[in-house]
């Protein structure tokens, strides 16, 4: 795989002298990506589902058949499983919501992972002081792991709902989702996986993981910015309320009940962004005609050599875990004596993008403080 | 690239390092907590008057260089003025880092304090620069609210 090749295709590195190192806040697109969206407007914009003419069949059967290509990049077991968000935010408050709400009494647990983005994390702030239920965390090992003695002494009886971030954004751990979905299922708890900041970089199987819910936004893996994915096991959607009212949701409307569509409808209500939706699968073809293979292999060479580099600099701190196999593409770093806001200002009067942040989460986070 | 030399100057830096000014005042009278949740800067303000001038100030808490900086210097600045004064310059300063006031002239009431002229370039360290201006504009407001209510 030729990476000059490949950087020909994302038009901004064309335009723009940077050297963009924030891929997990958001990717740069290819012009695959931005071509079909343009294409899309220019020969099939309609409102889906909404039209009896042509056109808007058309918008139709883009956006459907997009599912159904989600759905197989997934391997979920059904097309109806893959719901259409905003962003992993929105996937995660409609599991909250249309579950946790919904589902968790006084005393239940709630299990996440101290390495959670905030998106993980909120959300069942509020479910556990909604339904009075409780939210424990799974903390970090100094190898900045999760141990399995820590999965199984969190995870109880008690626990309801598991919510793991597959990829940390912030100390590029791979978790051990497997595990801890088997471990919450032995305790009668549904299991949440955030692939964010996976599903760019490793192949995501749904039904192997055995996850319950999955979410994901399509911004972070080439696509455009305003969409975002919901798996969810078809038996525990179809027993869940809707998350948003309105119209496209809907089987019949009477003044004072309506009863609603079925899966994927009931969940995507409203006029939806069928370019973001388009510009996900066209994401998704760019993705597979690299392959994953040549993709890891690629990251391989380029995160041990940024590593193997960094290391050399006695005045900078790396935060990762000794295991290489644990490890996916994101380094964090703290430079001595210099707070992160001025380092990501110096670099960037070199074109170099990086992400700054304080201290994210006060217990894992605590040791970026410099 | 020039733009950050200018503002990662050597006045700015030393500032920030281990600034005079960082420290806890014997008896203030106002104390203020000023907080910045996207970078996780937070310093907390302290001031003693005497009748109707800054008689002394300082602050404590933690941030990038260019937080820091910004409020040590403004204290050099605001120390010894009026209330009236003070306001009139931190109008000044908060303008000149949102490029409404670009004339020299005009700046020059703000003494050292016009070192980060340039940050009105950064837009990404805007918030940094005006922290503590913020901060101090509360308390001065709020001192202000008291001498309405007859305080
Ligand atoms: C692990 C992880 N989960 C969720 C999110 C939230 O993504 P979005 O802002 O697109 O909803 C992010 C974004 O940084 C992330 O890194």
């Amino acid at each position: 795989m030729n990476v000059e090749e490949i950087k020909k295709d994302f038009p901004i590195l064309q335009n723009r002298n940077i050297a963009y190192l924030d891929s997990g806040a958001t990717t740069q697109k290819p012009l695959q990506v931005i071509k079909a969206v343009e294409e899309f407007y220019e020969n099939y914009n309609a409102n889906p589902h909404r039209g009896a003419y042509s056109l808007s069949m058309e918008a139709t059967e883009k956006y459907e058949d997009t599912r159904t290509k989600i759905a197989n990049f997934i391997n979920a077991k059904h097309r109806e499983e893959i719901i259409f968000s905003k962003n992993a935010t929105e996937s995660l408050n409609l599991i909250a919501y249309s579950y946790g709400v919904d589902k968790l009494e006084k005393d239940d647990e709630i299990v996440i992972s101290i390495m959670e983005h905030h998106s993980n994390l909120v959300p069942w702030q509020k479910v556990a002081k909604q339904t009075k239920s409780k939210l424990n965390y799974m903390y970090i090992n100094d190898e900045f792991e999760i141990s399995d003695e820590e999965i199984e002494s969190k995870i109880t009886d008690k626990t309801k709902i598991v919510g793991i971030t597959h990829v940390s954004n912030v100390l590029g751990t791979i978790n051990n989702v497997k595990k801890i979905i088997k471990y919450a299922h032995k305790k009668g708890a549904v299991a949440i996986v955030d692939a964010s900041q996976s599903i760019p970089h490793m192949k995501i199987d749904v039904q192997d993981l055995d996850c319950d819910f999955l979410v994901f936004s399509g911004h972070k893996m080439l696509a455009p910015l305003g969409i975002g994915v919901l798996y969810g096991k078809k038996e525990i959607l179809n027993k869940m309320t809707p998350f948003l009212m309105g119209g496209d949701m809907i089987e019949y409307v009477y003044e004072q009940e309506t009863t609603f569509a079925p899966l994927p409808n009931k969940f995507e209500a409203g006029t939806q962004n069928v370019e973001g939706v388009i510009g996900l699968g066209a994401a998704i073809d760019y993705i597979e005609s690299l392959g994953y293979d040549n993709i890891q292999k690629l990251e391989e060479k380029v995160v041990s050599y940024a590593i193997n580099e960094l290391s050399k600099l006695d005045y900078l701190t790396l935060y990762l875990t000794p295991n290489k196999e644990n490890h996916s593409g994101v380094i964090s770093f703290n430079i001595k004596g210099v707070h992160p806001h001025d380092v990501a200002s110096i670099l960037d009067s070199e074109g170099v993008c990086v992400r700054s942040r304080k201290p994210l989460c006060a217990t894992t986070y605590e040791i970026f403080r410099y | 690239m020039d733009d950050l030399t200018d503002v990662y100057n050597e006045l700015i830096m030393e500032h920030s390092m281990n600034s005079y000014n960082k420290k806890k005042l014997e008896k203030a009278d106002y104390s203020e907590i000023g907080h910045n949740p996207n970078c996780g800067d937070e310093i907390t303000l302290e001031l003693k008057l005497n009748g109707d001038i800054i008689e002394d100030m300082a602050f404590s808490g933690h941030g990038c260089a260019i937080s820091q900086a910004s409020t040590s210097i403004m204290i050099d600045t605001l120390k010894g003025k009026t209330m009236e004064e003070a306001k009139e310059i931190i109008k000044t300063f908060i303008a000149m880092i949102k490029r409404e006031i670009t004339d020299e002239e005009e700046l020059q009431k703000l003494e050292d304090a016009i070192a980060f002229k340039n940050v009105s370039h950064m837009p990404a360290r805007v918030k940094c620069a005006l922290l503590a201006w913020h901060t101090i504009e509360d308390i001065l407001n709020q001192k202000e609210k008291e001498k309405e209510n007859g305080k």
